[in-house]
């Protein structure tokens, strides 16, 4: 598989997409937040350097979900009132689009869920129960954030972004679900709560004395 | 030719933090690499924004706080279930039941790779805990549930209380404030509690496991000797829960064992009539007392060494019959003597008819030789009419089942002293509780 390749349009450097369906890219030199036209591309904005220290996954952090192997080739860093999470967006092996999130060392692996009627943000409330899939999700927190910074290949374009909203929604098993209303269409998240020492993670950050 | 790209910009190295309070200037490490949401001054306990570069101040304390320092002082590193952490921050929690203020102490540890894990310490009982993956199942309905399922087990609600952030040092993962409320409930399964914790609207749910002092005293690398830990903890295990289900389960093996045997026994034992003979004791006005010994036919025992059973008969009415008996080995001359006694009387009082004795006595002759064997028999009688008519059975190899109640008793007996000590344990553990033997609940 040959990867496509493009050439930043801010500062020449050469773009190497890691996924052949990634809609956005940062460039890892001058920071550009890029995205891709028919032909090359264009520049959306610009991010700084993202705050230091938050999460032991980074670019190119593989691991292992279930049967699938994945490697992590964007994130990005969210913050709130009470700190900052972080989505690290993978692909596995088989050419699929994934979540990795890390919120303050707890993890969890989430897919796009294509589910018809989700409720609008204003009508939701903590205790509310939803039935996907045959398990009952009830909603734990919503939290308010804003975008803090992105980094390397997304599925879509995300810049920017204020006033976002999230709901979590946990089970009486460890799957999890994430209602996301960055866009204008909700979207529904199905994944699980995975452990650190499952995910079998490789390539990963060193912290000085750890 | 270009020689490639130009190498990336390294990323900032994540460490420990070295700054500075701004209310103070005393040192402030940050040990949590960027995780922490805020810190505690360790100098004049100043809460501050650790998210912020400059170390916001968030609140101040007009007087200083008592201080409690952490038995586990903060930056120390120990191995808890196989990962490294490190002891980031401490805080002295209390509620108040019946008037009566108790408080307990967490610690907050940090692993930059597995997060938070927390220790509660309370009169030298130990949890470790961690934040629930799955959601505990309690019914919806009521505020309070008096139970609560996770991973298929059920929690007993132990108690709900109130608690208050009394004392706090250095980081923590939340916003933490002096006097910050939270309504905390703990459901218990020992060695496991199960602990729901509400704070400004927002549950959450951790799992802790019952730990030792000296446990964590090992891991931590601690001198000295944790605090001795006092009374009975809400999720201590029983000393006795494994015994007392050892014991009992040690007892249904025996007893099924006993069984088997006297069923077998039952089944093995011969119960082979050698002998039979009836006589009658003449009253003799000149001899009342005494009738001379006899000795009876010759009887043959086979088989194995095993007993003999000797049953004397009589139609002795408000009289007794004495007799004594000798055993006797027709070719060895060996012998054994025993004597033995029937009465019977009866009568009608105002309770009405009542008795006392009976008309029968049976003796086992244990280890038995085979042989040819006879009997002597001496009787004695009070002086009463009339003639007492009496015989005497002779059984080789019955079965006795004595021994086996001795056995059943002495499996019981510690059996039961278990069950009650750890019954007593259990007591001490849910007078603790909302829930307290005896109470109204």
């Amino acid at each position: 598989v040959t990867q496509p390749t493009a050439t930043c349009p801010n500062c020449g450097a050469k773009i190497v997409f890691a996924w052949s369906s990634s809609v956005q890219t940062v460039c890892p030199y001058c920071k550009s937040v890029l995205v891709r036209t028919d032909v090359d591309l264009a520049k959306i904005g610009q991010v700084a350097d993202l705050p230091p220290d938050i999460s032991p996954i980074q670019l190119n952090t593989e691991g292992l979900y279930g049967k699938q192997s994945f490697v992590v080739i964007g994130r990005i860093l969210y913050e709130y009132e009470q700190g900052a999470w972080n989505e690290w967006h993978f692909i596995t092996n088989d050419g699929t689009s994934g979540w990795l999130s890390d919120a303050q060392e707890e993890y969890a692996v989430s897919f796009p869920a294509s589910e018809e009627k989700l409720p609008p943000a204003s009508q939701l409330h903590a205790g509310q129960q939803f039935s996907w899939n045959g398990d009952v999700y009830t909603l734990s927190v919503i939290t308010s954030a804003h975008f803090r910074g992105v980094e390397g290949e997304l599925p879509f374009k995300f810049w920017d972004k204020d006033n976002l909203t999230f709901a979590d929604l946990r089970t009486q098993s460890r799957k999890f679900a994430t209602l996301d209303y960055s866009d204008e269409q909700p979207a529904l998240y199905l994944g699980e709560l995975v452990d650190f020492e499952d995910l079998k993670l490789k390539n990963l950050r060193k912290f000085e004395g750890w | 030719m270009s020689s490639g790209p130009p190498p990336l910009p390294p990323q900032a190295k994540p460490q420990a933090k070295a700054l500075n309070c701004p209310k103070c200037g005393a040192a402030i490490t940050l040990r949590a690499l960027g995780q922490a949401a805020s810190v505690v001054c360790e100098s004049c306990h100043s809460v501050l924004d650790a998210k912020d570069a400059n170390l916001k101040i968030l609140e101040t304390f007009d007087k200083i706080v008592a201080s409690d320092p952490p038995l586990i002082p903060l930056g120390t590193r120990g191995k808890l279930r196989g990962t490294d952490y490190e002891v980031i921050g401490f805080e002295r929690r209390g509620i108040k039941v019946d008037g009566v203020r108790y408080s307990w102490h967490e610690y907050i540890l940090f692993n930059p790779y597995k997060g938070f894990r927390y220790l509660s310490e309370y009169d030298g009982h130990w949890n470790d805990l961690v934040v629930c993956k799955e959601l505990p199942a309690v019914d919806p309905r009521v505020s309070i549930p008096l139970s609560a399922n996770y991973l298929g087990e059920t929690y007993r609600h132990f108690q709900t209380a109130n608690a208050q952030a009394e004392f706090i040092l250095g980081e923590f993962p939340w916003q933490v404030r002096l006097g910050e409320q939270a309504s905390v409930t703990d459901y218990v399964h020992p060695p496991r509690v199960l602990s729901r914790e509400i704070m400004s609207g927002d549950v959450s749910w951790s799992i802790g496991e019952y730990m030792h002092g000296s446990d964590v005293w090992s891991t931590f690398h601690l001198p000295g000797s944790p605090p001795e830990a006092v009374g009975v903890y809400e999720n201590q295990p029983s000393p006795f829960s494994e015994k007392f289900g050892g014991v009992w389960k040690i007892f249904a093996l025996f007893a099924v064992a006993l069984v088997l045997m006297v069923v077998g026994f039952d089944i093995a034992a011969k119960r082979d009539p050698v002998f039979h003979a009836s006589y009658q004791l003449l009253r003799n006005e000149s001899k009342a007392e005494v009738e001379t010994s006899f000795v009876t036919d010759i009887f043959e025992l086979t088989g194995r060494t095993s007993n003999v059973e000797v049953t004397t008969t009589s139609n002795v009415q408000d009289t007794w019959l004495y007799l004594n008996y000798a055993l006797i080995n027709q070719e060895t001359g060996q012998a054994w003597d025993f004597g033995r006694e029937v009465s019977y009387y009866s009568g009608y009082d105002s309770d009405g008819h009542w008795s006392e004795g009976s008309k029968n006595d049976s003796v086992i002759v244990p280890s038995v030789p085979a042989g040819k064997y006879y009997l002597r028999i001496e009787p004695e009688t009070a002086d009463v009419r009339p003639n007492i008519n009496y015989s005497v059975d002779v059984k080789r190899d019955v079965p006795v089942f004595k021994f086996y109640f001795f056995a059943f008793l002495a499996l019981i007996i510690p059996a039961i002293i278990v069950s009650w000590r750890s019954a007593g344990f259990e007591r001490s553990r849910w007078s603790e509780s909302d829930h307290p033997p005896g109470g109204d609940q």
